[in-house]
């Protein structure tokens, strides 16, 4: 029973509150992409012991998506921010980077 | 003989009797009693059997740790098995009866299990009833089913009712000791929102009962000065009778309260769940007090020292005249003091350990009580009941040296915190060699979402056993959890708790050490699963090395006690066995609850008519009214058919379709999702979300469209309207408008952020009424107000106006292969205008029809149904449906997708129609049979059917179903697989099995 705060409209949700949507930052491949490309879009994800990067929504609330910086071992919530990014801001990784010196999630770090 | 004593009991009131009965035999307590209590008063001391060799058993602890005193409470539908009777405060009408034993709890049929002890051990079942295979199923599961098992199911529906509290608070003390008490007043004190559990129904705890005293005074005094202080803080809740469940993730605590289970009957909820979220707990759960392993320790009449302390001081009752003690450290000689102040016989107290010097030893000598130290028990006499003990060398192996008569027997192994709830959500332990005990690590506690530690444990539970170390650990809990949300914790004085000076305890795993297997195999670590010394051995010995394996191979410290008693001693008898240190064996997971609490409290309030919320179209009480059955789609109620006279529900059906294709059927279809898309780039993001092209609709025109995910398979359909340049309505499926909506938010939010659009969900907004059949325009014309003609209004054309004076929007679209029209009107004026079309169509045959006459007519038509021809695999390309997919569009969602090989595949399953040859139904979901077997000896199959009806149109069995190759093999007669074991030919032939051409709705 998580406790993530709603960055579009900064309710403090349980998570009964929210739906939780996969791996964040996934680039899109359509039509004319390769089976490999395609493949990773679909497919492939990480599962790190650690530091993640989430899409949730606040589906119980605001309707809102976002996302959610978290440590999967602890369940530790990093920092939340607008879902309209394609990669986490930098406070954001900052704050990670406070909590976990050292963290890499894909080629990020 | 357990009896009552003539004086004292600090928690019965003598003035009032309460009767109940214990397998039908009348009996008597007091107020204030437990049935444990009582039952022990009415000297019953043999309450149960056990689960494996069917052994008599008897209480053997005071409180929720109980592993035996387990019983059927109630009857009917306020039955419930496995309760403990520990934990069950008396009332008078009770009714206990005791469980797993046949015919009677004295004479008992199972018992024979206990002389084939030796032949079941761990393990037994799993290798014994391996072979040969069959066997399992059809013999050894039947039979084992009938014997096992703990208490008998309830058979009615629960007759109390239960509910569900939310709380927020910030700081929620778990136990009401005195070290919880302690932690609240200095909670409070600061200002703190605080919440205060205790399980029971009284508060502070062992120290009245030990005989602590607080600031020069009688421990109860202080706990009741306490409560009065804390009673007077308006930021302070106090609970009994409730008891912290689990600890969750981020401060999530399940609290369990039986509200009226002592007072059955009246006003109030049975059982409450309380949901809490704390930012600081507090766990001052307490200890539990360890058994000693030595043969025969569960006979009826060995019990826990501080039960026996508990049964006298609490409720004046004396377990036996005589009573032994055995133990390996100096907590537990409070009880033969206490015995010997009542005026009962010990006969001798045996201490483990080779040295007893302690201040409560040498009390207990001064009074008179002989003390053997370095002794142990051999053996325990007796059958349904003590009646003797030998005594031996501890570091012998089990040479007898005397035997002492006696009808109890009081054992402490030491104590063990009680760390489950620190434990839950990732609390670690730490091994206290000198108590013996795993406690709290406090640098490893849980922690919350900010990644800071949100759980600290407190006196006992944290492993301050002493009076005066639990007290001042409960204030230094309760100012941690103050500073740790950033209040000031108040000073003043805090109470001094004195008692009496402990030596440590000796760790005794074996009684006595060099044990031999004759009484290792006598000698139980868990009572409630019959599990002994020998079975933790054996399955050493077999390889079973981890803890959690040892567990399930010898079920130790499962079931409804969860190993509260036998886990420690348990795991240091694997430790001992693998030759390794207990901290390296480490405990299995403690998982909540803490102990079981009822599926009522779970379930709260959602029960019955308010387990999910319905929901109603405008037209629901007119439905309910004139004789529809009702078939739930998603939430929704819809009429599967309106029965008439007395109809079957097929002949309804039947006729509804008849009539409808004769004359005029009408249909509310109100539930079908209906998305406003409103924006500069609506037509953009259509074309993305639809597999055909949406943005070249003309306003005033409408468009069947499918919709697929990113992974090519369909997921919706439905006619898209367009409103205006900028505007579109999508209809979706009855089932779909939730998701359909969060789907196209997820795509504008995440990833088309750039997009200029909004997403309206109007489902609830509109009525919308299915006006269906030849004489459909007719109704219309009658009802007035708009040109419904042919050339004002063709095929797939909608227009705004008003209908029977009632502002509309009329599409002219069909589901059914009819002249039809659907009219969406707003929500408030959806019943008007359906009863306006009732009354004006009786003269042209106006029948209203459900869901089912829907799908038979739309299958008649060839029309696929989402969840019906779909089931998440399903590509659009494999219903023949390559019309609705656009070659022009560079991308929509699933475009990649269904370019990969296993998409384009040419042996896919495909659509085609079936008729039976013999005119019946093929059931649903059959499969087409294939030549050959498969590797499992399974009949090979080729395909499978999505629909299948009975056509009253065409009076046969009409069918859709994927079919390998199947449009290619128009008039092949293929064979289906029927229930019954038999198969039905069918011919594949066109899914449009009525009016091919359109003529019917091209009027």
């Amino acid at each position: 029973m998580l406790i993530v705060e709603c960055p579009n409209c900064g309710v403090m949700a349980e998570e009964t509150e929210l739906v939780p949507g996969g791996e964040a930052h996934l680039k899109r491949f359509g039509p004319e992409s390769s089976d490999a490309d395609f493949e990773s879009y679909l497919f492939q994800r990480e599962n790190p012991r650690g530091v993640h990067f989430e899409r949730w929504r606040h589906a119980h609330g605001c309707g809102k998506w976002f996302h959610a910086a978290r440590c999967t071992q602890t369940l530790e919530v990093f920092g939340t921010y607008s879902a309209q990014t394609t990669e986490p801001p930098q406070d954001i990784r900052e704050r990670v980077t406070a909590k976990r010196p050292g963290w890499t999630w894909r080629t990020l770090s | 003989m357990s009896t009552r004593l003539q004086t004292g009991g600090r928690l019965i009131d003598r003035a009032h009797r309460e009767s109940f009965t214990f397998n039908g035999r009348q009996m008597a307590g007091f107020a204030g009693d437990t049935l444990a209590s009582a039952l022990l008063a009415n000297d019953q001391m043999l309450v149960g059997r056990s689960f494996k060799y069917h052994r008599p058993r008897g209480v053997v602890a005071s409180g929720a740790e109980e592993p035996n005193a387990l019983v059927g409470l109630g009857s009917g539908a306020r039955f419930e098995p496995n309760q403990r009777a520990t934990t069950t405060e008396l009332f008078s009408g009770l009714t206990a009866t005791s469980q797993n034993h046949w015919p009677s709890l004295d004479l008992d049929v199972g018992i024979v299990n206990d002389s084939l002890a030796r032949f079941l051990p761990a393990g037994f079942y799993y290798k014994m009833f391996m072979n040969p295979r069959p066997f399992w199923k059809y013999v050894y599961e039947p039979f084992i089913r009938q014997s096992a098992g703990l208490g008998r199911a309830p058979k009615v529906r629960d007759a109390d009712r239960y509910e569900h509290f939310h709380a927020f608070v910030d700081i929620l003390v778990i136990g009401g000791g005195i070290a919880g008490l302690q932690a609240a007043l200095a909670a409070g004190r600061a200002g703190a929102q605080v919440l205060v559990m205790e399980q029971t129904a009284h508060w502070g705890g062992r120290a009245p009962v030990d005989g602590v005293r607080i600031d020069g005074r009688p421990a109860a005094d202080w706990v009741a000065d306490t409560l009065a202080a804390l009673d007077g803080m308006e930021n302070v809740t106090l609970r009994r009778r409730t008891m912290g469940a689990g600890v969750y993730d981020h401060g999530y605590v399940l609290g369990y309260e039986r509200v009226t289970d002592h007072t059955p009957c009246t006003e109030g909820p049975r059982h409450r769940l309380w949901r809490v979220r704390a930012r600081q707990v507090v766990t001052a759960t307490g200890a539990i007090e360890r058994p000693l392993s030595f043969a025969g320790n569960d006979l009826p009449g060995v019990m826990l020292a501080s039960a026996v302390r508990d049964y006298a001081v609490n409720w004046a009752v004396s377990p036996g005249d005589r009573t032994v003690l055995v133990t390996n450290n100096d907590d537990a000689y409070r009880t033969a003091i206490c015995l010997k102040e009542a005026g009962l016989e010990v006969p001798v107290i045996i201490d483990a350990r080779a040295e007893a010097a302690g201040e409560l030893p040498q009390a207990a000598r001064g009074l008179g009580i002989r003390v053997e130290t370095g002794k142990g028990i051999a053996r325990v006499k007796g059958g349904k009941r003590v009646t003797g003990v030998t005594l031996c060398a501890q570091a012998g192996e089990g040479a007898v040296l005397e035997e002492v008569a006696c009808d109890a027997i009081a054992m402490s192994g030491g104590w063990s915190p009680v760390v489950h709830l620190w434990s839950h959500c990732g609390g670690k332990l730490t091994w206290d060699a000198e108590q013996a005990h795993f406690r709290p690590d406090a640098e490893h506690a849980p922690t919350s979402h900010d990644g800071r530690p949100f759980v600290i444990a407190a006196g006992a539970a944290n492993g301050a056993l002493h009076a005066a170390a639990t007290l001042s650990d409960g204030d230094a809990s309760g100012k941690a959890a103050v500073k740790a949300l950033g209040f000031k914790a108040k000073g003043g004085a805090v109470a001094r708790a004195e008692a009496a000076g402990e030596k440590p305890p000796a760790p005794v795993w074996m009684m006595p050490q060099g044990a031999d297997i004759k009484l290792r195999a006598k000698t139980w670590l868990d009572f409630q699963n019959d599990v002994k010394v020998s079975d933790v051995q054996l399955a050493a010995r077999e390889g079973y090395e981890s803890v959690e394996h040892a567990k399930r191979y010898t079920t130790l410290g499962m079931a409804t006690d969860q190993g509260k008693l036998s886990n420690i001693n348990g795991l240091a008898v694997l430790a001992q066995s693998l030759g390794e240190e207990i901290p390296q064996v480490g405990t299995t997971t403690f998982r909540p609850p803490y102990t079981p609490i009822s599926m009522g409290a779970i379930a709260g309030e959602a029960r019955g008519p308010v387990f999910q919320p319905l929901r109603r179209t405008p037209m629901q009480d007119w439905h309910e009214q004139n004789g529809a059955d009702f078939e739930p789609v998603g939430q929704w109620r819809r009429p599967y058919c309106y029965r008439r006279g007395g109809e079957s529900r097929a002949d309804a059906v039947n006729r509804e379709v008849r009539n409808t294709r004769q004359n005029l059927g009408l249909l509310d279809a109100s539930t079908l999702g209906k998305l406003l898309v409103k924006g500069p780039d609506a037509g953009r993001f259509l074309d993305m979300l639809y597999t055909n092209m949406m943005s070249s609709l003309k306003p005033g025109r409408c468009r069947y469209g499918l919709m697929c995910n990113e992974n090519g398979f369909l997921m919706d359909d439905g006619v898209v309207a367009r409103i205006d340049d900028q505007t579109f309505l999508c209809h979706t499926t009855t089932g779909g408008a939730e998701h359909i909506h969060a789907h196209m938010e997820e795509w504008l939010q995440t990833e088309w952020w750039d997009m200029k659009v909004h997403v309206a969900n109007l489902t609830e907004q509109f009525a919308q009424i299915g006006i269906v059949g030849p004489n459909a325009r007719k109704l219309l014309e009658k009802l007035g107000g708009m040109d419904v003609s042919k050339e004002a209004m063709a095929f797939m054309d909608w227009a705004d106006g008003r209908i029977a004076g009632i502002p509309a929007r009329v599409f002219r679209i069909s589901f059914s292969g009819e002249l039809s029209f659907e009219v969406a009107v707003p929500a408030s004026r959806g019943r008007a205008l359906w009863d306006a079309c009732v009354e004006a169509g009786q003269e042209f045959g106006l029948m209203p029809y459900g869901t089912e006459a829907l799908h038979v007519m739309r299958a008649e038509k060839g029309f696929i149904m989402i969840g019906d021809e779909t089931d998440g695999t399903v590509i659009p390309q494999d219903l023949g449906l390559h019309w609705a997919i656009s070659k022009k569009k560079a991308d929509y969602l699933g475009k990649r997708a269904q370019a990969r090989s296993h998409m384009t595949d040419p042996d896919r399953w495909q659509l085609v129609g079936l008729e039976t040859l013999d005119g019946s139904v093929i059931p649903d979901g059959a499969h087409a049979l294939a030549e050959g077997h498969n590797a499992n000896g399974q009949r090979k199959t080729q395909g499978r059917v999505t629909s299948t009806y009975y056509s009253p149109t065409l009076g046969r069995g009409i069918a859709m179903a994927l079919v390998h190759h199947g449009p290619d093999r128009m008039g092949e007669v293929i064979r289906f697989a029927r229930l019954d074991g038999g198969d039905v030919e069918a011919r594949i032939v066109d899914p449009v099995f009525y009016d091919k051409d359109g003529e019917k709705q091209n009027v």
